[in-house]
């Protein structure tokens, strides 16, 4: 395949083209889509499932092979006295909630968006509003079926080639192909939730508030607006929930929600400061009264992302970068946010969450700490403003979540991340060869293009 | 409805038939590979209401001495059949196709000579319990002598004309035969190939073929496009088509 004539982060993904969600990278390469994933991953580098990740954690060197893993959807067993789903890779998270939610079944772990896979929620060992009190999805994956880069495959779990599961979880994609996955879903009293929402005026508040909520309720987070600055650094909307009492929600179930869709990619241009403070104001403001709370469709309390389809179209083709990281203390995240303003690099939504514990992955993002996140659009400077913060973060024992990041330098990640040996070493272990990268393992772990 | 399907374990036929599972309908597989239709049995079984797996038998297009005892299995199983679906078939570029006689002379067996003998079992029984059903996948291709699908073209081409004499002969008799022709969806099969304008994707035509099997519609393009798509490319006169590269 040759590679695009202009710069990558110019050119528009056509046939023989890949990107992650944010749009930046954009790679020459193919994706081979199957139903059988034993019988094609060794054809692929490695495996992908909806690309939602944000960066490059999806996308194979130019010129390769990426494995496609969205057809292989089959739920091959379901047994209601455990909560044991035993499943295909490819399967969504958006169909495990239209199948298991009328049952009172649910994902133990819901992030802010459904259309991702069981590979890519074991990849990049993903949380979510209860992480505080639930961990990571890793925590709720009893086995992995996995091939390896030799062709062999291999069952594995806390109990056997345990080096190999704990790898694998938050390890994106890179010790094997992940093809079935066994998950104990959480049985639910009802499909609706029960939501509280909260405007708040500062930081000092917000952090409080996230931390006395974390006691009482088993799903919280926080949207800010990263526009403000001084007195008003902080300021936005709580957010808190639990799962309805049968009680109080309404007797039917909740149906699958029509999306609007983006047709379009926006001009650069429209996304300035004067639009996004537009915005973060109507959102702050149209919070009225104050507190709020009701019963809610389970779909927008968990996956508010997907109320817009492809809104990533909204950054324009320069495409945009999350900046996602867990600092250990709130004085940490106060002076992150107050340089994340004074650089005026952010955009709409700021997404902040305390979290509990740290994932048995060894490369599991969250730690105990504040986890903030940003949008960033891509522009000349994005890289220097990473490095940025990134140097806020190192020296506060936090770290990136490698699911959202494009910028970060190896020597950053090296700094921040401890476990790299650990994670190292295993992939050595099971893939001696080299055979399984990414374009984000050339960039951070040293893989030779 | 009690539903039989061959191919349902792949592409738009597994689309199909988890549909018809989740909307409460009994679901027998017909295929070539016992594991793979075992575990989508295992998956049409929890997203059915039933809650067991469906049942399932091999059948191989390439060979039709299996077929009579392949839909005896899907009427003992389900007490009697009364929708036959046939996705499977076989898929080859122009250019494997041609290079290879013998891959050839295979594909024409299997889209149209063994599928014809395959809807022939299928119709006798349905019309011996008084009618029912018959739903065949065919292709756009069929439509319109294309460069780069002469030789699968022209084997879809002659199913669709005896599954439209069939629905001319034995509609009076109860059996209604609906000739399916998708244009490109995004499936297993297509994985390799270039998506042009108005692709679809499986969960959709699924959706369109139950409604025309609710609606006994004898013709059914998916998605939706390519009706007037290919309503244009048949008015095409030959000295154009010669031009163009499709």
């Amino acid at each position: 395949m040759a590679a695009p004539a202009k710069s990558p982060d110019v050119v528009p993904p056509g046939q023989g083209e890949l990107w992650g969600w944010g749009r930046h990278p954009v790679v020459a390469a193919r994706e081979l889509r199957g139903e059988d994933l034993e019988k094609i991953a060794g054809r692929g580098v490695l495996s992908r499932g909806l690309g939602r990740s944000y960066g490059d954690a999806s996308l194979p060197p130019a010129g390769a092979t990426v494995i496609g893993s969205r057809l292989a959807d089959r739920i091959l067993s379901f047994d209601e006295g455990q909560g044991l789903l035993h499943a295909e890779a490819g399967l969504t998270l958006g169909e495990i909630n239209r199948l298991f939610w009328p049952r009172l079944f649910s994902s133990p772990i819901l992030p802010g968006t459904q259309q991702i896979t069981l590979g890519g929620m074991v990849a990049a060992d993903v949380h979510a509003k209860n992480h505080h009190v639930d961990g990571t999805f890793g925590r709720h994956v009893r086995r992995l079926k996995i091939a390896l880069a030799s062709g062999e495959i291999v069952w594995c779990s806390r109990e056997r080639e345990r080096e190999l599961f704990l790898a694998t979880l938050g390890g994106m994609g890179l010790t094997g192909h992940v093809l079935e996955v066994e998950l104990l879903l959480k049985r639910i009293p009802s499909a609706w939730i029960y939501a509280e929402t909260e405007r708040i005026d500062d930081l000092g508040v917000f952090l409080h508030g996230l931390k006395d909520a974390a006691r009482d309720w088993p799903f919280t987070m926080g949207w800010i607006d990263c526009l403000k600055q001084g007195r008003h650094l902080g300021r936005g909307i709580l957010y808190r929930g639990r799962w309805a009492e049968p009680g109080e929600a309404p007797g039917r179930m909740p149906k699958p929600k029509d999306r609007v869709r983006v047709p379009i990619d926006f001009p650069s241009f429209l996304l300035n400061r004067l639009t996004v403070g537009l915005f973060n104001f109507g959102v702050y403001y149209s919070h009225i009264p104050r507190r709020q709370r009701g019963v809610q469709h389970p779909e927008d309390f968990f996956h508010p992302l997907d109320k817009v389809t492809d809104w990533n179209r909204c950054y324009g083709k320069a495409g945009f970068t999350q900046y996602q990281c867990v600092v250990p203390h709130a004085e940490d995240a106060r002076a992150f946010l107050e340089r994340l303003t004074r650089l005026g690099a952010a955009s709409f939504l700021c997404v902040i969450k305390d979290c509990g514990e740290e994932g048995e992955g060894y490369l599991s993002f969250p730690r105990p700490g504040i986890s903030i996140a940003v949008d960033i659009p891509v522009r000349a400077d994005t890289a220097e403003v990473v490095k940025k913060l990134n140097q806020l973060v190192i020296p506060a024992g936090g770290r990136i979540y490698l699911a959202k990041d494009t910028f970060t330098t190896a020597e950053d990640y090296r700094a921040m991340e401890p476990r790299l040996a650990t994670f190292l070493a295993a992939r050595r272990r099971y893939d001696p060869a080299g055979k399984l990268h990414s374009l984000l393992s050339q960039r951070l772990f040293g893989d030779q293009p | 409805m009690k539903v039989a399907i061959l191919g349902g374990t792949k592409g738009m036929g597994r689309s199909l038939a988890r549909q018809l599972a989740g909307r409460g309908d009994r679901v027998f597989l017909l295929g070539r590979d016992g594991e793979d239709l075992a575990r989508s049995a295992a998956d049409l079984g929890v997203r059915g209401q039933g809650k067991e797996p469906a049942g399932w038998a091999l059948c191989d297009l390439e060979d039709p001495a299996g077929f009579a005892p392949a839909l005896d299995a899907a009427e003992q199983a389900l007490g009697g059949l009364d929708t036959v679906i046939v996705t499977a078939g076989l898929f080859a570029t122009q250019e494997q196709l041609e290079a290879d006689v013998e891959l050839a002379e295979r594909l024409l067996r299997v889209d149209f000579t063994n599928t014809v003998v395959f809807c022939e079992h299928a119709r006798k029984r349905l019309l011996k319990r008084g009618g029912g059903t018959l739903v065949v996948f065919t292709s756009v291709a069929g439509d319109r002598g294309r460069k780069p699908v002469a030789i699968y073209g022209a084997a879809k081409a002659g199913l669709s004309r005896y599954l439209e004499a069939m629905d001319h002969k034995f509609r009076g008799q109860g059996v209604v035969t609906i000739d399916v022709k998708p244009g490109f969806v995004k499936t297993g099969m297509t994985a390799g190939l270039k998506p042009p304008p108005f692709s679809g994707e499986p969960d959709a035509v699924a959706a369109r073929v139950i409604r025309a099997i609710d609606r006994q519609e004898a013709l059914v393009y998916a998605p939706f496009p390519w009706r007037w798509v290919m309503l244009v490319i048949r008015c095409l006169p030959r000295f154009v088509m010669r031009r163009l590269g499709f």
